[in-house]
């Protein structure tokens, strides 16, 4: 099991998330190599097919990298995040499948830090969960 | 609209358990301004068909197509040439679409993949309400342009009933009474008397206890 490398699907906002990155980059902290990036201009984009697909497509886990609650460009984008992959933790749910598998994480611009914890952090929770496909 | 929500996705993939190549058909009239069976819901349903089925080691086939409406004959016959290609078909559609299809393709299996549930419409983002009974004689006119057939939980013509506080129904907190509505909208309006005005019993021979109902329009016929 241990053996095993989680693919990791990751929406990031390409206001504060992307930023986050660079500032990550500036500190020479890179992202795990089985994460990989889908720029958004808002996660508020971001619809629950785009969520499924990825599993969809053979990936252990998903998770959108936004804003905090009070600083979207776009007012609410990451709320409406929020509440779509609250449905498509409940779908999963619905599907027998680990809820836990999607997950959103609230970040900010000058966060390189956590940007690159939260992938981290998602990478040992998906291994954990083992591969979501059956082999 | 006629409003609907999507069935559990369990009772679904129960249906088609030993189906290996379905459709997956929408429809771009009510069901999809309710968000529950146009385009967008139809690639949800798929793809939430095609990831259950491969976690279980079962592949499928699940194919989209979505119809400018299902209750219409020339829109169905869209299918015909496709529909043979499959082992079944669901239907998003309100439970109209089924039945269609099911009309004009005897020979295919078809599954309803949503719960109809009323006529009504959106009365916030997400949030829809009853409406319409469908009773066939409209007489919202006489309420106030409220209809209590479809909005009080016991369809009164001559409430409230002793059910009433508050403004709300008996039966729940969340469920306005309508009566209650109607007369203080009547008062506003100086009509109150108009509702003690004599009105013989509604006939309910144009609703559901006349029997299944037809429409005919000669001047639409061909």
């Amino acid at each position: 099991m241990n053996d095993f490398k989680p693919q990791i699907l990751a929406f990031c906002c390409s206001n504060c998330a992307s930023s986050a990155a660079n500032v990550a980059e500036g500190m020479k902290k890179a992202l795990p190599d089985n994460v990989k990036i889908v720029q958004v201009p808002c996660t508020g984009r971001i619809e629950i097919l785009h969520l499924l697909k990825p599993f969809e497509e053979g990936a252990d886990g998903v998770y959108v990298a936004g804003c905090q609650e009070d600083s979207c460009q776009y007012v609410n984008g990451i709320a409406k995040a929020a509440k779509r992959v609250a449905q498509v933790k409940k779908m999963l749910e619905e599907l027998d499948i680990e809820p836990d598998r999607i997950r959103l994480f609230h970040l900010s611009a000058g966060k390189g830090q956590e940007y690159v914890e939260a992938a981290c952090e998602m990478v040992e929770k998906v291994k954990a969960l083992g591969p979501f496909l059956p082999a | 609209m006629i409003v609907a929500q999507p069935k559990p996705i369990k009772e679904i993939l129960e249906m088609v358990k030993d189906k290996k190549k379905l459709l997956v058909v929408g429809c771009k009239g009510c069901v999809t301004v309710c968000n529950v069976g146009g385009a967008k819901e139809v690639g949800i349903l798929a793809a939430s068909l095609r990831i259950a089925r491969k976690r279980s080691g079962q592949e499928i086939q699940v194919d989209e197509h979505t119809l400018e409406r299902q209750c219409d004959p020339e829109y169905v016959d869209e299918l015909k040439d496709i529909i043979g290609d499959y082992d079944a078909v669901i239907s998003i559609a309100c439970g109209v679409g089924p039945q269609f299809l099911s009309e004009r393709y005897p020979s295919t299996r078809i599954f309803p993949g949503v719960n109809t549930q009323f006529m009504g419409g959106a009365v916030e983002h997400g949030v829809w309400s009853e409406r319409c009974a469908g009773c066939g004689t409209c007489v919202v006119h006489y309420f106030g342009g409220l209809c209590p057939i479809a909005r009080c939980s016991k369809s009164l013509l001559n409430g409230p009933c002793g059910g009433s506080s508050h403004g709300k129904c008996e039966i729940s907190k969340d469920v306005e009474c309508i009566w209650d509505t109607i007369v203080r909208k009547m008062t506003e309006q100086g009509r109150l008397t108009e509702l003690i005005e004599f009105r013989p019993p509604k006939s309910w021979t144009t609703a559901r206890d006349g029997g299944p109902r037809k429409m005919i329009r000669e001047e639409l016929v061909k």
